[in-house]
């Protein structure tokens, strides 16, 4: 396994910049996560580190050796996309045991057998070794794809969307399973999604790519809680940040068009005008809270419930456990948990107060 | 407004039934969600409701006029699909008023209702923008203010937010439910995704396999799913459910030397549904676990994962199940820890491993 560093990697395409200067390092065994939409240039820069695309300058670095004037094949990552690429007239046993067999390896046949098994086991496909992939499901597909990645030890995994085209379940059941793997075997991985619960859920640290760029680099607590921008804070959480226009004055911020006033922080340097972020889970409604709104929407989701809080001309989001007993064009009560709101400048920053 | 019945509606492909004979009753300005992974028979469900798939048996009632064999066009259902095809070349209110023309409604009526539905939509301000000047948000918002404009007895929707990205199907959902809200239009909307499902629905039809599984409320189908599909299929992650074997009001599980002490209200309802069984299902929502150092039940910690404002403990406690127990933040247990749970006594529930049904608590009154 791998210490991989990228040193202020830039890649033009005709007419865009698909990279401006990205620089991150990834620790040996680490899960690291490139987050952001598409276009943001996370596969550009995994199709980099693999080096099926050249960077027009900058550095790949893997244990601290220049990894830019070696072929694909001789940097030693395996590799796992989104559409599974096995060989459809061969066993999964025989797929498996395909990165094994090249000659260079010169694996005998006894410990490639030894390894398979090894793999199968690890990912609940022991019982599928003789079949032919074309007979698998989709699931079972995209498992055969990561054993024959993890069946030999690569100085690197590199992931591109491997769960996105399964169905929520799946990708649910796999995401745990990839977490517990990359865990158990300690595997340096990168792996690139869009989807901000993967990134949450499963990585050591996200690097957040937006239009070429990175916008922040943390643990999920870190994207989560102290977002840099407000491009992160409205990637990251389900529902949505509530995000609006607010004004300061004589120590307090106002949330514009609407009744929220709320006690400015100690030692304010906020501009004038700025955005004012509350995650739903913050906006708890409470019979003796501060504020007042009509209620215009749930949205019962099981485990909790959304509701749309009207105040004034805004919407707010608050997420509350379990079903809610409020009906709709209730007037709701609530507090807002001021110890994390969030400030932003127009420009999107994040303010420190 | 609408109800819409179907009385044992069918449908076949040769010996193969897409749906097998089912009764629903939609009520007037209702809102029920067709639910079910692909191939259930979902769509064909509501293409037979459209009139644009034949039903092969059953008869289909629409205010209660039977409207089996009637054409799509003499239905008075307005089908929307994935939002999606605006005419680039017509601005957002030309977009908008083409079905109204298209029904050849007069000038006047055709603005009044355009300037509604825009209204109600919030996107008064779009409407001199051609589609390519419009955000991906916004096309969509001017797709569906075309398939409202219309005004039609029903609306049949087949995942009409499947294209979007997360964000947008976030904030689109919310806008179709609040316009229900306002308008009441009876509909029938059809997903696979059961946050879709949950969040937007009235009620819920679950379906698998070519027939109903449940009809029921978010809450029903949540909290007492009728059988073992239902559980899994409903909730991220789905109910737990473990394989035990129960005898004089102790479940025995699996694997792990985890026994369970059955509450009382639900030990004559086990006896009578198991008969001389003993195997059967243990299921228990992830919010309903806690983690309780003096807990009376153990798992191995798998993965912890986490999701934002909460976070789920994998804890595995047998060679096949995984089970997930909610918490509020993070805790970052080493994988292999041993960690003890309790099960919230009100909210255990029990299936047949039989036939898969959930079994009743004895009804005491």
């Amino acid at each position: 396994m791998s210490h991989v560093e990228l040193q202020q990697i830039s890649k033009q395409f005709p007419g865009v910049t698909a990279l401006d200067n990205i620089s991150f390092d990834v620790k040996d065994g680490e899960f690291f996560v490139l987050l952001g939409p598409t276009g943001a240039g996370k596969t550009t820069t995994l199709r980099i580190l693999a080096g099926l695309e050249h960077q027009d300058s900058g550095s790949v670095l893997f244990d601290g050796e220049v990894m830019d004037h070696l072929a694909p094949a001789d940097r030693d990552v395996a590799l796992v996309f989104q559409q599974y690429s096995l060989y459809p007239t061969m066993s999964v046993y025989d797929n498996l045991a395909f990165p094994l067999r090249s000659p260079l390896r010169r694996t005998s046949e006894g410990e490639i057998r030894i390894k398979v098994e090894e793999t199968a086991q690890k990912l609940r496909i022991s019982h599928l070794l003789k079949r032919k992939t074309a007979h698998l499901s989709g699931g079972e597909m995209q498992r055969v794809s990561i054993g024959r990645a993890i069946v030999r030890s690569p100085r690197v995994f590199l992931m591109d969307e491997p769960l996105s085209n399964l169905d929520a379940k799946l990708r649910e059941a796999l995401r745990v399973e990839l977490q517990h793997l990359q865990k158990t075997q300690g595997s340096t991985t990168l792996f690139v999604t869009h989807d901000q619960i993967e990134a949450l859920t499963m990585a050591d640290r996200i690097a957040v790519l937006n239009e070429g760029r990175i916008i922040q680099v943390g643990t999920p607590e870190d994207i989560y809680d102290l977002p840099a921008s407000t491009f992160v804070a409205q990637l990251v959480g389900s529902p949505r940040i509530n995000l609006y226009k607010s004004q300061w004055e004589e120590n307090t911020v106002t949330i514009c068009e609407s009744d929220v006033q709320l006690p400015s922080p100690l030692e304010s340097k906020l501009p004038a005008e700025f955005l004012v972020g509350i995650r739903p889970e913050n906006v708890k409604p409470d019979p003796n809270g501060s504020f007042t709104g009509q209620l215009i929407l749930t949205e019962p989701l099981g485990v909790e419930t959304i509701l749309h809080i009207q105040s004034g001309q805004r919407t707010l989001l608050s997420l509350v456990p379990g079903i809610t007993s409020f009906r709709l064009g209730d007037v709701v009560k609530f507090n807002v948990a001021t110890e994390h709101i969030h400030y932003f400048g127009l420009n999107g920053d994040r303010l420190q107060p | 407004m609408a109800t819409i019945e179907l009385r044992q509606v069918e449908k076949k492909f040769g010996e193969l039934h897409a749906v097998k004979p089912l009764d629903l009753t939609i009520q007037d300005g209702e809102f029920v969600v067709l639910l079910g992974p692909s191939g259930c028979g979902k769509t064909t469900t509501l293409r037979m409701i459209s009139g644009l798939e034949a039903v092969s048996g059953g008869t289909i009632w629409l205010n209660g006029r039977n409207v089996t064999w009637l054409h799509p066009s003499e239905r008075d259902i307005a089908f929307v699909f994935q939002f999606y095809a605006l005419y680039p070349h017509l601005t957002a209110r030309k977009n908008i008023a083409f079905p109204l023309q298209a029904q050849g409604e007069s000038r006047e009526t055709v603005e009044k209702r355009v300037d509604e539905v825009a209204k109600l939509l919030r996107i008064e301000h779009l409407l001199n923008a051609r589609p390519n000047q419009l955000s991906g948000g916004d096309q969509q918002r001017v797709a569906l203010a075309r398939a409202l404009v219309r005004r039609p007895e029903a609306f049949l929707m087949d995942e009409p937010l499947g294209a979007l990205d997360a964000d947008f199907r976030e904030a689109m959902r919310s806008e179709i439910k609040r316009l229900h809200v306002l308008q009441h239009a009876t509909t029938v909307y059809v997903t696979h995704d059961q946050i879709e499902a949950m969040a937007m629905g009235d009620r819920i039809v679950v379906m698998s396999e070519a027939e109903i599984q449940q009809i029921g409320t978010p809450v029903e189908v949540y909290y007492d799913p009728a059988n073992l599909f239902v559980a899994r299929f409903i909730g991220s992650p789905g109910m737990n459910l473990i394989n035990g074997k129960y005898s004089d009001g102790v479940v025995q599980m699996a694997g792990l030397d985890n026994r369970y002490t059955v509450p009382q209200e639900w030990q004559s309802g086990l006896k009578n549904n198991l008969d001389s069984e003993t195997e059967m299902v243990i299921g228990f929502r992830p919010e309903s676990a806690q983690i309780n150092d003096r807990g009376n039940l153990i798992g191995k910690v798998y993965a912890s994962e986490m999701q934002g404002s909460s976070a789920v403990l994998h804890l595995t406690i047998n060679e096949n199940d995984i089970i997930h127990i909610r918490t509020d933040r993070l805790i970052p247990y080493p994988i292999d820890a041993l960690v003890h749970f309790d099960i919230d006594p009100r909210m255990v529930r029990f299936f047949n491993s039989k036939t898969g049904a959930a079994i009743k608590p004895e009804v005491t009154q």
